[in-house]
């Protein structure tokens, strides 16, 4: 009879609750990565929509579709979104929430509430941001650049950088979270050697969030002081230095660059690993090269003033440290490329992103190397030079990095297969609108084109008519998954706990997984991607990658 | 390169050649870096794609020798490009002594160019070929950014502070001008032209602009001012001497002490409080407000043709005058007249050549 009154549990996160505030005041970690990837979405077309009207704009020299007040809006409009509002949240926020807890073997993160919290503050920082582009706009760029940011614009820069301020929090929170739940919440076993490499590069980008983000804080915040109170600090006339907010700018920016990056370095090598069906070649290396980019990334914010007027001899010393936090970003690639070697390699979309991601982001990382040669940097510097040169590492690397994640997570994420067709022809219209946008614009900068122009000179017409027509290509790329990966939702195939056939812990759970991740805790007593070893056993299909046990050896 | 779809702007000054050099190094090793990676990624991935024969990868951990090969040959191979380019930019920061010191004002949204005769002009600059010109600049509002693609030169122009760049242009012609650090509305129609011209046009250009030289506006602006009522030679002067500053190592109250560059005098100016020389009381007034850019730069013109002349050793930190009483100069005192301005004052327009330290050597 009491068996009867007993329900039985719920099977997935996704059937624990359907009402709206299941899902508005969840404390599920999974739940919470939903959330944000509707909400990251919104703003990645929010950002999209300010780009294509401004690549519009750029086919022609001559400012005829929009003003150039409203230029100056959209760019800052497209990257103050793009950063803060996609960027900077994208993967850690998404896939990391759902996924960190579930590969080191825990039931939630370390901080439920404040999860829920760090969503909430996004949304209040949001909320004030695009209060102020819908009222007038702000036309400063996203760097806020002073005395132009206090002194000049008659813009809603104030509410902006308040939602900014407010979304740091947001991030420190989730940075915080990261970092409690790998220090204290890994299952019985899960040593630090054998953490996921996503799970590391977590680790590093957490590490980056909780100490750079205050430093955006107090900069913004002396912005605001200085605009409103007219308290002397980055504006000569009142007193102050411009190069000061410089100095603080970058001192965030500039690590903020690897919080955008190392994310997406984690998902390609989870990738790689995935559909090469092998060990991470040199796994040590690659982690540990996370965690140099990390603290090396600190040191590095110089490399943006080199034209500013700082002093040469720190020029020298940015520029060389600029050339060794290369180094370990060529440790990783050199090390996926490794491991395709001698691999039973499987090329499913999720692959082909990361194929894409590490061709992508060798052109914008060499690419990073001219501007770190001082005398080229003096030339190409605000160009579209650099413009192209970090897309290449946020979009072509980070983005692409996200979208290949979101493939290969999608079953797990919500039960149902997308369409492989669909997928991989989305795949190869992103790369080749993605070279088409940005190529041409190392070109037209290193002819001379300056940033945030919303006239040109004719000479650059040609390359930005390609740049244009590549976005438009790049458009139709990112609208194709939209389409289909909602459609899947409902039509999909049957997922299954683990259609890649991968060893991590989140495939050892059922797709989606249930509310609390495991039914009982996992132990683990391997490294991590113990695929099968050809040398180990003659007939594939018998073999047992748990039954294997050792330490890594790196 | 083609018109039609050009891939490197003109060329037209001695740093233009030199960075194209180094460009075109990094795109070629790039390029082959690039060639091999992606060469190993389409190898590999043809090669070991899953077939018959293929079901299982081969397990590999690892390689410390690999590791150490790939992680010190690209940190070797970067030293090339860090020495390089740290090189012409030294050289882009150093300019000859015997440039041409044109000095500009950037605001929202021209620039204006103040040639050292006097002449100037607006939006647009004429240069002599062969001749390095160096631009001390400064702005009036908000950051600009002084960029010549066809020079490979560009230097932000901050406001409160003159920054300095250099270049020798080597073809004439007419070369774009661009505001490269957003400025606000207007900013993608701040441009202009760099007009290089050959030596004589350039000579003959300059004479048809005929006006009086920077320095010797500052001088008459320096006597309007009252300033030589205490900056004087005499018993009489209440502040330091000027002539022979430039350049020199003043000592200052707090015992610290800093170069007399155009900058410094600037600052004096506009902040006297704020750096008092050792041995003089804070009596000056401040001109804040009450000065253009313009205005200021022909005074530190002006304090520049009073300064040492080019090639002169610098001597010690100029020794303290004995304290004095302090006395308020401005209380209803009038200047002194100008007869009692002391000699070296007044060498601007005793000289053919009214900016001897800026022109250098009257041979060219």
């Amino acid at each position: 009879m009491s068996a009867v009154a007993i329900a039985p549990p719920p099977r997935t996160y996704v059937a624990n609750g359907a009402s709206i505030w299941s899902w508005l005041l969840t404390e599920d970690h999974k739940r919470i990565a939903i959330l944000y990837v509707i909400t990251i979405t919104l703003m990645f077309f929010i950002g999209g929509i300010a780009a294509t009207v401004m690549r519009v704009e750029l086919l022609t020299p001559e400012g005829d579709l929009v003003s150039s007040s409203a230029y100056n809006k959209l760019f800052t409009v497209h990257g103050v979104i793009m950063v803060w509002f996609f960027l900077i949240p994208s993967i850690p926020n998404t896939l990391g929430n759902f996924l960190i807890p579930i590969m080191i073997g825990a039931r939630d993160l370390a901080f439920p509430k404040l999860n829920l919290a760090s969503w909430y503050i996004y949304l209040f920082g949001a909320a004030f941001t695009l209060w102020a582009v819908l009222n007038g706009g702000v036309d400063t760029g996203w760097t806020f650049y002073t005395p132009y940011s206090t002194q000049s614009s008659t813009t809603h820069v104030v509410s902006t950088t308040l939602g900014i301020f407010i979304l740091g929090f947001s991030s420190i929170l989730t940075g915080l979270n990261f970092i409690v739940t790998i220090h204290t919440m890994r299952a019985p076993g899960m040593t630090w050697g054998r953490l996921p490499l996503f799970v590391w590069s977590h680790y590093a980008t957490s590490i980056i969030l909780v100490l750079a983000t205050p430093v955006l804080a107090i900069t913004l915040l002396l912005v605001a002081i200085e605009r409103v109170l007219r308290v002397g600090i980055f504006d000569p006339e009142l007193g102050g230095d411009p190069l000061l907010y410089q100095h603080m700018f970058w001192f965030y920016s500039h690590p903020a660059v690897y919080i955008m990056i190392l994310p997406g370095m984690g998902v390609v090598s989870e990738l790689i690993a995935a559909f090469a069906h092998k060990r991470v070649f040199g796994y040590s290396f690659v982690a540990a090269s996370s965690i140099a980019i990390a603290v090396l990334g600190f040191l590095v914010w110089g490399h943006h003033m080199f034209t500013a007027g700082m002093s040469v001899h720190a020029a020298l010393i940015f520029s060389l440290l600029s050339y060794l936090v290369a180094i370990p970003s060529a440790i990783k690639v050199f090390n996926w490329t490794a491991t395709l070697y001698g691999a039973s390699i499987t090329f499913d979309t999720p692959l082909l992103y990361a194929l894409g991601f590490i061709g992508l982001f060798v052109i914008g990382g060499l690419t990073g190397l001219f501007l770190a040669a001082l005398a080229v940097d003096v030339h190409v510097q605000d160009t579209y030079f650099v413009v192209a040169h970090f897309h290449y590492i946020m979009v072509g690397g980070m983005v692409t990095a996200y979208m290949g994640g979101l493939h290969y997570w999608w079953p797990k994420m919500t039960g149902r297969m997308y369409p492989e067709l669909w997928g991989k022809l989305a795949a190869l219209t992103i790369f080749l609108g993605f070279n088409l946008t940005f190529f041409p614009q190392y070109i037209v900068g290193y002819l001379g084109m300056p940033r945030r122009y919303h006239v040109y000179p004719p000479e650059y017409q040609v390359l930005n008519v390609l740049s244009t027509a590549g976005a438009s290509i790049l458009a139709v790329g990112y609208l194709l998954p939209l389409i289909y990966l909602l459609w899947s939702l409902r039509w999909g195939k049957e997922a299954g706990p683990n259609p890649w056939g991968a060893p991590g812990l989140e495939w050892q759970t059922s797709s989606p997984p249930p509310p609390h991740n495991f039914e009982t805790t996992p132990i683990v007593r391997e490294p991590p991607y113990m695929y099968p070893d050809r040398r180990v056993v003659g007939d594939p299909s018998a073999h047992r990658p748990q039954m294997r046990d050792g330490s890594h050896g790196g | 390169m083609s018109r039609w779809l050009p891939l490197m702007p003109p060329s037209a000054a001695t740093s233009a050649d030199r960075l194209d050099a180094l460009f075109l190094f990094l795109v070629a090793s790039s390029a082959l870096i690039t060639l091999v990676i992606f060469a190993c990624l389409i190898v590999f991935s043809v090669k070991y794609r899953r077939r018959p024969g293929n079901e299982v990868a081969r397990q590999i951990v690892g390689s410390w020798k690999l590791e150490t090969t790939w992680t010190l040959i690209p940190l070797g191979l970067s030293m090339i490009p860090f020495f390089w380019g740290a090189t012409l930019y030294f050289d882009l920061s150093s300019p000859p002594d015997n440039a041409l010191n044109v000095r500009v004002v950037a605001r929202q949204w021209m620039w204006k160019f103040e040639h050292p005769d006097g002449q100037s002009e607006i939006d647009e600059l004429h240069v002599p070929v062969g001749q390095p010109v160096r631009l001390t600049m400064i702005s009036q509002d908000v950051i600009h950014s002084f960029f010549v693609p066809a020079f490979r030169v560009k230097m932000d122009v901050l406001p409160g502070r003159y920054t300095t760049a250099w270049f020798q242009a080597t073809t004439a012609g007419r070369y774009r001008l661009e505001c490269a650090e957003f400025c606000g509305l207007d900013h993608s129609r701040m441009t202009g032209w760099i007009v290089v011209m050959e030596p004589a046009d350039f000579a003959n250009w300059l004479a048809t602009q005929g006006t009086q030289s920077l320095a010797s506006q500052g001088e008459r602006l320096f006597q309007q001012l009252g300033c030589n009522g205490c900056h004087r030679a005499d018993t009489l002067a209440r502040a330091p001497r000027l002539d022979g500053l430039y350049g020199q190592t003043v000592r200052l109250q707090d015992g610290s002490q800093v170069l007399a560059d155009d900058t410094y005098i600037r600052t004096s100016i506009i902040n006297p409080s704020g750096q008092v020389v050792d041995g003089w009381q804070p009596i000056m007034p401040t001109f804040q407000g009450q000065l253009s850019e313009e205005q200021l730069l022909t005074l530190v013109e002006y304090i520049r043709s009073i300064g040492p002349a080019p090639g002169a050793p610098a001597p010690e930190p100029r020794p303290s005058p004995p304290p004095r009483p302090p006395i308020d100069p401005y209380g209803g005192g009038t200047p002194i007249p100008s007869p009692l301005t002391p000699a070296p004052l007044l060498p601007a327009e005793q000289s053919p050549s009214p900016a001897p330290a800026i022109t250098g050597s009257p041979t060219r």
